[in-house]
């Protein structure tokens, strides 16, 4: 399944494409702990968090995960769109708090 | 040039972890008997005791610097200085515009009072002063430098609430006048692990919550006299003024 399809099975609000139309995603990831994500958050894995801070941008593309998924509304301010657009990485978002979406992103994925 | 033992990072019984036993009095009476010669007053997102100790410490012969420990939005906790009234009101009045306000629970969470000089309580903070301020951690070191103050990440090396925990890395463009380790780790392992810290003047306080912490950990400043001028210098390690161990 590539991040595309993810963001329209679950109508995701997208503040940056990156590599979205290609890009296999092999799970998920959810923690608010970047030194967290850092140790082990695997390749290819979405992250959901409501941090919005840029070093998250940077974290995401060192483990080069599928995409970044803010929860509950929170919006990027222009830096970081900017910095994700310049990694590539889709920036996601959803008004949709970490439980909710965590679910129905765990339960399309079990579909395949 | 004078060295000067200090311990910047102590907390009152404003904030809801501080022991009950540590009001401005108390604090300055222990600092007075360990022999230090600056402290700060630290408490979570307000400097509500910052006055009256500073006043109290004059008495003892110590000069009690202006600051409070905040928590950013990403619950990174910092710690601020200043130097005068005025930089200490303008920041009071900025962190109360950014407050989450969330109603203490003291069962839970634990009192948040301001005391007199005799203790008695004047007021009681009735938000949660837990909460991130509504700052990213760059926003919260440009509103402090933009009001003359002092930016330090504080206990940079906890597995809670340290920068590096919070934002697995340093970021770029942060401006940290200093960085604080804890007092659980050494200027050594804290740079061995994370090396970027070398181009940063290390301090080390007690983050004390109870009575029997307060010096626990300290250094010694090397400056010409106890001026903020002179320990923002000492921070930076400009004109011969340095920060060293103890």
């Amino acid at each position: 399944m590539t991040t595309e399809q993810i963001v329209k099975a679950l109508g995701l609000k997208v503040y940056t494409t990156g590599d979205m139309t290609t890009r296999e995603v092999t799970g998920g990831y959810v923690s608010d702990l970047l030194s967290d994500v850092m140790g082990h958050a695997k390749e290819g894995e979405v992250w959901i968090t409501l941090q919005s801070h840029a070093n998250v941008v940077a974290i995401a593309s060192l483990k080069e995960l599928a995409a970044i998924l803010l929860v509950k509304g929170v919006e990027p301010d222009k830096a970081v769109r900017e910095k994700a657009e310049e990694e590539g990485i889709p920036l996601l978002g959803t008004v949709e708090d970490t439980f909710i979406i965590t679910g129905r992103l765990f339960q399309l994925m079990s579909k395949k | 040039m004078n060295i000067y033992w200090a311990d910047l990072h102590i907390h009152t019984v404003l904030s809801p972890c501080g022991d009950l036993e540590m009001s401005p009095g108390n604090i300055v009476e222990k600092a007075a008997a360990m022999g230090l010669d600056i402290i700060a007053v630290t408490d979570h997102n307000h400097t509500g005791h910052a006055r009256l100790t500073r006043e109290l410490g004059a008495r003892k012969g110590i000069w009690v610097v202006y600051g409070a420990e905040i928590n950013t939005r990403e619950e990174v906790h910092c710690l601020t200085f200043f130097d005068t009234d005025e930089q200490l009101n303008a920041f009071q009045l900025e962190m109360e515009r950014n407050f989450v306000k969330i109603p203490n629970d003291s069962s839970l969470f634990g009192c948040q009072v301001i005391v007199d000089e005799q203790e008695h309580i004047v007021e009681e903070v009735s938000h949660s002063l837990y909460p991130g301020l509504n700052w990213v951690i760059e926003e919260a070191a440009g509103v402090v430098h933009d009001l003359g103050g002092l930016f330090v990440p504080a206990h940079v090396d906890r597995p809670m609430n340290g920068l590096y925990s919070q934002l697995g890395f340093f970021p770029d463009d942060l401006e940290a006048d200093a960085v604080e380790i804890s007092r659980h780790t050494s200027r050594e392992a804290a740079e061995k692990e994370h090396p970027e810290l070398k181009q940063y003047m290390l301090i080390q306080n007690s983050d004390a919550h109870f009575m029997d912490d307060i010096g626990r950990a300290g250094n010694r400043y090397m400056m010409k006299s106890r001026k903020f001028s002179e320990s923002r210098m000492a921070l930076k390690g400009e004109q011969g003024r340095s920060v060293l161990e103890i």
